[in-house]
Formats: structure tokens, C-alpha cells, sequence
């Protein structure tokens, strides 16, 4: 800091040394910053970097880990544009007129987010899928008047978790409905009843679901529940080929939008999308892009409806939410528009060929079998015959990252391991992955 | 002055539905058209170019956004971010795998706890009013496993508006009180709301005035008296580091900004990373998993019977987390206290500067945030402070935080930060004292300069137009 500068600025507010600016500061709460000595650029870069490359990340190692975070090619485009320093050294966009970039931007997200999963209207983001569940579950219970949020026996412990943490102080309690032992698809009749014994305030579907299920019976909930709003939480790179929830009459979409334009990163930056029909607008929580007209009638956009938000309603607000993941939405609608309509479809079914190539691979293994009799996204669970913890710990020895152990998410699965393929996997890594197995069971 | 191009960009979601063809979906679930826009990438890339064009960042000029902490984000945070050592790992991956990760994240919550004076740090929730939320689940679970259901918050009514939208997301009744006359927390009305139903009193200090209450260890006193708990919103933490902690003023609990305080980039609203400190009673509340180091290696715990569990997936913000972590490095104790130093040095000196043409109420001195006032232009030529504001853009500034607090009359909140120098904010100063001086048409008429002028936001609010879909559907 140049020396001279701050004197003359202490000089103009009349002080003689930084210790002026502090004298509201009582000297019963004085204290000083113990945190070690600053380092030199260099030093600071390369200590982090030789901490970090202690990590063996999933280009190191092939990596079957999915329930949530998934790695898939991101274009080099997606990292170019996020890069860009107007958009990412920008604040929440509160002054439309220096921020029309941005806007326009979250604005062709939420379309993007509209387009696949059906719907009318989006916010410009929430934290992750776990936190838009929890949201989606606190607006059901805006949008209609029961105490009992309905979802499926089998969801990932982390959103279950998130959820019932939302749902605190509001009255809902958590109800579940079962899947098939068989197909992993959900169980129709559980849902019927439930909503039949009254005091449903909302239903909860996933698609794919926790198995990477494209569960047909998704579609058949909505003639059974009347009036109950529905909820769909979707993979958005599956929607190019599968109905959207709006299709198949869902008034809220949710989904993890990681999977779009973001890196894993330990589970960081994650991206919760959420939509809703154009009815449900005023009681949904987050920042709303909306089109309108400058003072000349050019056309112009700005952040909307902000009359449901903590910075006007305070403790009225819709949700508490302020800084959400803008620059990770804005990734997912360049990651969208790069690889446009064609690409999206293409890398949707090589998902699927992946996978149903790896299980076909894992049906020959002796020690493995594949659980369910289903149509897979490009995520399947499997049986082991020996104890998951041990097999993974076995196969990371031999140079392979294995599925995630299902134990503590799903009840009576200890035994099963959910396995996750993209198109960044080559044959190769499968054949690692099935010689391993060969090797530990 | 700056000039933005202004040629509406077209819409490019706007697109022609396509087939989407055979694939081997179940028959009910076969997706039959998508809409999305096929075009080359090189007319994607020149597209958001020109969207970036119109945006403006920290990297453009002067963002003294009041309460946001606009401060230069350093780019060998980026760098450090974006190493595939850090991206290209799974959140479920066994420990073993990811040692360096665990140890960044170990050494940054021993860090925050010593930067705050508290005993133990969450890095899980992802932004500051998350933060929020997870501390008042975590008074709720102390005080009931001390056998109390408590079921009030109290807040002043300067509190940034999170502070009590979070309370009662978490199921608590906010009791807001008012702000003495000299803007600090009136003493006496806050004895006389807190009870034995009292849960906690949420504070920021210095607060949304930029004033630094001195009366902190009677207001904690008062609180604690009743068994509630002290919590600091740590948005304003940028005025006090190596001066004061919340730990030293009695807080109990605190969260931090690390897209503010510790310079990672907001991102346009996002990712951000909002850790949570606590004193040593509310560690075994913490969500899970807890970050353990046994043999100098480094474990996550998730077996934590009192914690509240999760409040997002996985374990945070990591990669914003990592940011923080380089510029907390490169900073150490010097460099932190300095940045405190140069922040209230620059909103001070800004502050003296403004005198001519408006009025900063609530006393002279003021920490890294100020409030000034344009209700005289308002009352003298019909001038408001949103005007005020639209017209800074003109000048390539961006404008404050505007009407907030609401305890000030047409409200200027400024918050410069420690990156302005001088001659930047002498013109600043300048612009704004201009402003005050011209005439109302001149004012009204701004921006004149930006991609489009004045937005029409009661328009935007009418017809509800959120996505190209909706706007198809409705032609």
C-alpha cells in the first residue's frame, strides 16, 4: 500500500494513525489475528498445488461414483465463457441496466431449464438438487394445505437428510412409498393409498431414479393423485430423449444441474434447478429472470417478483435464499447451447449405451448380479457377494475407483453397490472394472 | 465516461422445435420433440462475448455495493480453482484418494475458527443466508438438548433481510426491534424482549450503518442472561479482522462469506460458500461429516449422533472454499488486518468526501460500510436515490446498494473495500457530488451510457415472461 496515499487520506478525515479509524472499538474486545505469516504469490501457488496433488482424481484412476455428481466432457467453450471476467467478478445483477449480459444469460438458462423439464418458469438457481427438494417441499405446502410430503423409499441419505432439515418448523412430516424388488420401478398402489388416506401435501419422483431407473411408472402418477402437487426431480442431460415432467403433469421440476457444465470437484459447485407452472409463480422461492422493455421499448430484462424475497418480505420471504449458483447456471446453458439439440441427444444415448454395455459386461461376472430387470440411464446397481466396503477397497488397489456402497441410503442393500458410467468412460476402463471384479470376488 | 453498445442481442433459446428421433427409452417415456438451438460454436462463443459486453464486474471499475464486499478477486485463486487436482474428484471417493483436498479443507476451518475466535467451523453451507439457516438449526438442537423448546429470534431492524428470513425458515417466530437513535441496538429494548423464549439474538457488527456497537458485551451479556445464544452474521466481517473477533465481542456463533471477506468471485449471484464457527458447546451440533486428522492422516467422521445432519449434499462449496483458502495464505495476519485497515480508511474518506452533496446520518465515524442519505436532492429537485443511482452508471460506477437500510431515509449504502485507491475514489466522490448538483432532467434521463436505459421493472413484474417457452406458448 502506498504509504503516502493513506497519509493524506487520514490527513483529510483530521487522524493522525490507523488507530483513529478504531477508537469506537472498546479494548475489551481488541484482539489480533493469529493465523501465521503471508506468503509470495509463487509460495502460496505452489504450496496448494503439492497439497492438491496428493489427490488421485478420476483421470488418475477410472471412477464408477455417480448419486449426484457425475463427470462428463464439458466443452472448452463452457470454461472459456464462465471465465469471462464481466460475468464472473459481477455481483447479483440489482442494477439491470449495467448487468443486461448476465440477465440475458440467466434468462436463456431458466429457458434452457423450461425447455427440458416442461415447464413455464424457473428460477435463476437454488444451491443443489438436496436444497430445491427441500424448497419444492416447504412451496407444496404453500400450494396446498396437507402435512405430509410423500417420497420414494429409495433416495440418496444426502437429500433425504437436506430434506427434513427444510421441512423444519413447518409441520410436514416425511411419508414414503416402496419400488419393486424386482424392476427398482415405484410401486403405484403406495402412492394411491397415501394420497387416498388424505393429508398429502405433495409427492416427490425422481427420473431416472436412485438406480438410474427410467421407471415407466413415473408417468402413470399423475391420474392417480387429483389435485396433490407433484414434484419431479430430473437428470437434465437425460431429458433430451426423456418426457419432461411438465408432459407428464408435474407442477414443480427439480434436478441436479451439475452434470451440465460443472466439474465434480468434491461435490462443488453443485446447481439445483427449479421449475414450476406459470400458476405456482408467486409462491416460488428464488431469483426470477423476467423480459420487459427499457424506457426507449427496446427490449430488456431484469430480476423479477421480488416482492417474495428476504431483502423486501423478510420473515414472510418465500425462502431465505440470496446468492445462489449463478456462474454455474450460466455454465449449464453454454454447455446447452454448445452442444445444441443434436449433441445433447447424442451424448444422452451414449449415456445409455454405456451403460448398458458395462451391465451386460458385469452380467458375466461371477460374485455380481445385476439387480434390477430395468431401462438404465447410466446409473445400475449391483449385487456383490462379498462385502462392498472390502471390494472397493480391494479394487482401489488394483487402480480402479469402484460404485457407490448403497449401504445407509436404501434399507436391506447393504449388499449392493450403485455403479455409475458416462461417455468419458472408454471400453478399456470398463474392462478394468470387470477384471477387477473377476479378480476380488 | 464509459459507453455500452447498444444493439439488442437476439434470444438464442428461442428455437424451432426438432424430432428427437429413435432411442431406446421405454415406449411412455419416449421424448418425441426438443426445442433447443442448434448453432455453430463459434456463434455461441460470439454471443456471450457480446452478453459479457454488456455486464459490468469488479474487473471494470468501482462496485462499492453496500454490505456485498465487492472486493478484487485475486487471479491465482483461479488458477488454484481450476486445477484438475482439485475438479476432477468424486465427493464419495474414499479418503486415501483425497488427502490434499481433506487438508485444505482441514487447515481452512482451523483458519476461520482462528480469523473469528471460535472453536470449530463447517465448511457445508454454500452461501451466507445458508449459513444462516444451518446455525438456527443448530440453536435449536442446543437448546433442546438442554430440554428447551425456544421459539423466538430476535433481530434489530437494520439486520440484512436473510437474518430473519432464515430464522423463520427454521421455524422460529422473528421479533424485530427498534435501532436507538444512534443507530446501534438499543439496549433497553432488547432487555426487554428477551425471555426464557428468546433462541437468539442475530447481530451484525459493525452493522448495516458501518457503525460498531460498543455496547457489544452488555448486548451479549443481556442475551446470554436469558440462555439464549449471541449470533454474528458475518457479511460485514470485512471491518474488523485483526482489529476484533466475534469470538472476543461473546457471539456464539457465526457465519462468514468467503465470496465477500475472502475474495472469491461472486460470480453474477453465485457459487458462493457461507462456513459456519461455533464456541466448543455447539460443536457436537455441527452437520455431518465432521473432518477428523488421526495419524497425520486426514478422515471424514459421519457417525455424529447430535449433529443436524446435512444441509446440502456433500461437503460445500469446496472449490469456492479453495479461494478463500489461497487468499487467506497469501494474506496471512498482516495482510488481513491490513485489508481491514484500507476498507474503513476508504468508506471513511469516502465518506468525508460526500459531505458536499448529501447527508450521512448516525455519527462521523464509520467502520468498512456507510450510509448517506439523498433525501435532500429528494425534497429540493425531486431527485431520488434510485435516480442517483442509475445515473453513477453514466460515470462507469457502479451504483451502491440503495434502499437499504430502511432506517435511512432515501438510503446510499457504500461500501468501497480496501481495492479503490485514492484517485478512484477522489472521482467517485466527484461524480456523486456532480450529480447532486445537476439538474433533474439530466438525472431522470440516466443511464444514458448503458446496453439499454432504464428498465421497465413493473412490466417485468405484469406479463411474467420467464423463459422463451412460456413466451411461445402465450404468442
Amino acid at each position: 500500500m502506498d504509504t503516502m496515499e493513506k497519509g493524506r487520506m487520514l490527513e483529510r478525515l483530521g487522524f493522525s494513525s490507523d488507530d483513529d479509524l478504531f477508537s469506537d472499538v472498546p479494548n475489551d474486545v481488541r484482539t489480533e489475528l493469529n493465523i501465521g505469516k503471508g506468503m509470495s504469490e509463487m509460495d502460496a501457488v505452489h504450496k496448494i498445488e503439492r497439497m492438491l496433488s496428493k489427490n488421485v482424481t478420476v483421470r488418475d484412476m477410472p471412477c464408477f461414483m455417480g448419486m449426484g455428481a457425475y463427470s462428463h466432457y464439458i466443452p472448452a467453450a463452457v470454461d472459456h465463457i464462465t471465465g469471462i471476467s464481466e460475468f464472473y467478478t459481477s455481483y447479483t445483477p440489482y442494477q439491470p441496466e449495467m448487468s443486461q449480459g448476465m440477465l440475458q444469460a440467466l434468462f436463456e438458462y431458466q429457458s434452457v431449464v423450461c425447455e427440458l423439464t416442461g415447464m413455464d418458469a424457473a428460477n435463476s438457481s437454488m444451491y443443489d438438487c438436496s436444497t430445491a427438494l427441500g424448497e419444492a417441499a416447504r412451496m407444496c405446502g404453500r400450494i396446498s394445505k396437507g402435512k405430509v410430503f410423500l417420497i420414494p423409499g429409495a433416495l440418496s441419505s444426502e437429500r433425504y437428510a437436506v430434506l427434513n432439515n427444510y421441512l423444519t418448523g413447518t409441520g410436514i412430516r416425511i411419508s414414503t412409498y416402496g419400488f419393486d424388488k424386482d424392476t427398482g420401478s415405484l410401486i403405484p398402489d403406495d402412492i394411491s393409498s397415501a394420497v387416498r388416506r388424505g393429508d398429502v401435501c405433495g409427492i416427490y419422483t425422481e427420473i431416472p431414479n436412485l438406480f438410474g431407473c427410467l421407471d415407466k411408472n413415473v408417468a402413470s402418477i399423475k391420474p392417480l393423485i387429483g389435485n396433490v402437487p407433484l414434484v419431479m426431480g430430473v437428470n437434465p442431460l437425460c431429458m433430451s430423449i426423456v418426457r419432461s415432467p411438465g408432459d407428464m403433469g408435474a407442477d414443480i421440476a427439480i434436478g441436479e444441474g451439475q452434470p451440465l457444465g460443472t466439474r465434480m470437484g468434491f461435490g462443488s459447485p453443485l446447481l439445483g434447478m427449479f421449475a414450476c407452472r406459470q400458476e405456482h409463480i408467486r409462491k416460488m422461492p428464488g431469483r426470477i429472470i423476467g423480459m420487459t422493455n427499457d424506457s426507449d421499448g427496446n427490449r430488456a430484462f431484469c430480476m423479477t417478483l421480488q416482492t417474495r424475497e428476504q431483502h423486501i418480505r423478510r420473515s414472510s420471504a418465500t425462502s431465505n435464499i440470496c446468492t445462489n449458483e449463478a456462474l454455474t447456471a450460466v455454465a449449464a446453458a453454454v454447455h446447452v447451447v454448445t452442444l445444441g439439440a443434436e449433441g445433447m441427444i447424442s451424448v444422452a444415448k451414449k449415456n445409455m449405451e454405456r451403460a448398458r454395455t458395462l451391465m451386460s459386461l458385469l452380467s458375466k461376472v461371477k460374485g455380481v448380479e445385476i439387480v434390477f430387470k430395468n431401462t438404465h440411464f447410466n446409473e445400475f446397481p449391483i449385487r456383490l457377494s462379498k462385502d462392498v466396503a472390502t471390494v472397493n477397497r480391494e479394487l482401489l488397489k488394483r487402480g480402479v475407483m469402484g460404485g457407490v456402497p448403497l449401504k445407509g441410503h436404501v434399507r436391506g442393500m447393504d449388499d449392493c453397490m450403485l455403479i455409475a458410467t458416462t461417455e468419458m468412460h472408454s471400453d478399456d476402463d470398463h474392462k478394468r472394472l470387470v477384471n477387477g471384479l473377476r479378480e476380488v470376488l | 465516461m464509459f459507453k455500452q453498445s447498444r444493439s439488442p442481442v437476439r434470444v438464442i433459446t428461442d428455437a424451432p422445435e426438432a424430432d428427437v428421433g429413435s432411442t431406446d427409452v421405454p415406449d411412455e417415456l419416449k421424448r418425441k420433440s426438443l426445442s433447443l438451438p442448434d448453432i455453430p460454436e463459434s456463434e455461441a462463443v460470439r454471443h456471450y462475448t457480446r452478453l459479457a459486453s454488456m455486464n459490468f464486474g469488479v474487473d471494470n471499475g468501482p462496485y462499492p455495493l453496500g454490505s456485498c464486499t465487492m472486493k478484487y478477486n485475486p487471479k491465482y485463486a483461479d488458477r488454484i480453482a481450476s486445477l484438475p487436482s482439485a475438479t476432477d474428484i468424486h465427493p464419495y471417493q474414499d479418503d486415501s484418494t483425497v488427502q490434499g483436498t481433506l487438508e485444505m479443507m482441514y487447515d481452512m476451518e482451523r483458519k476461520l475458527a482462528s480469523i473469528s475466535g471460535m472453536d470449530a467451523v463447517t465448511l457445508q453451507p454454500a452461501a451466507g443466508a445458508h449459513g444462516e439457516f444451518t446455525a438456527m438449526l443448530m440453536v435449536r438442537a442446543y437448546h433442546r438438548s438442554n430440554g428447551e423448546e425456544r421459539d423466538e429470534v430476535i433481530v434489530p431492524d437494520s439486520a440484512h433481510g436473510t437474518n430473519p428470513a432464515s430464522a423463520a425458515m427454521a421455524g422460529y417466530k422473528v421479533i424485530e426491534i427498534p435501532s436507538a437513535s444512534d443507530g446501534s441496538v438499543d439496549t433497553d429494548a432488547l432487555k426487554a424482549a428477551v425471555s426464557k423464549r428468546t433462541a437468539a439474538f442475530m447481530l451484525t457488527n459493525p452493522n448495516t450503518l458501518g457503525i460498531f456497537d460498543k455496547n457489544i458485551k452488555e448486548i451479549a451479556k443481556a442475551v446470554h442472561n436469558a440462555g439464549a445464544l449471541m449470533y454474528y452474521d458475518g457479511a460485514n466481517l470485512n471491518a474488523i479482522m485483526g482489529i476484533s473477533s466475534p469470538g472476543k465481542m461473546n457471539f456464539d456463533i457465526v457465519h462468514f462469506n468467503i465470496h465477500k471477506t475472502f475474495a472469491a468471485p461472486h460470480g453474477g449471484g453465485g457459487p458462493g460458500s457461507g462456513p459456519v464457527g461455533v464456541k466448543k458447546k455447539l460443536i457436537p451440533f455441527l452437520p455431518s461429516p465432521i473432518i477428523k486428522k488421526a495419524d497425520g492422516k486426514f478422515v471424514l467422521e459421519y457417525d455424529n449422533k447430535e449433529s443436524i445432519g446435512k444441509v446440502r449434499a456433500f461437503h460445500g462449496n469446496i472449490n469456492v472454499v479453495l479461494r478463500g483458502y489461497a487468499y487467506i495464505l497469501r494474506m496471512g495476519s498482516e495482510g488481513l488486518k491490513d485489508a481491514t485497515v484500507r476498507a474503513v480508511l476508504n468508506s471513511n474518506y469516502l465518506k468525508e468526501l460526500l459531505k458536499d452533496g448529501y447527508d450521512i446520518p448516525y455519527g462521523d465515524l464509520k467502520k468498512h460500510e456507510f450510509v448517506a442519505s439523498a433525501s435532500r436532492l429528494k425534497k429540493e429537485k425531486g431527485i431520488k436515490a434510485s435516480d442517483v443511482a442509475k445515473r453513477m452508471i453514466d460515470f462507469g460506477i457502479h451504483p451502491p446498494t440503495v434502499y437499504f437500510p430502511m432506517l435511512v431515509d432515501e438510503a446510499l449504502m457504500f461500501e468501497p473495500t480496501e481495492d479503490c485507491s485514492k484517485d478512484e475514489l477522489d472521482r467517485m466522490a466527484e461524480a456523486l457530488n456532480d450529480i447532486a448538483k445537476e439538474d433533474r432532467e439530466t438525472v431522470l434521463r440516466a443511464p444514458r451510457n448503458s446496453s439499454v436505459s432504464r428498465v421497465d421493472e413493473t412490466k417485468a413484474a405484469k406479463d411474467m415472461i420467464f423463459s422463451t417457452r412460456y413466451l411461445r406458448r402465450r404468442q
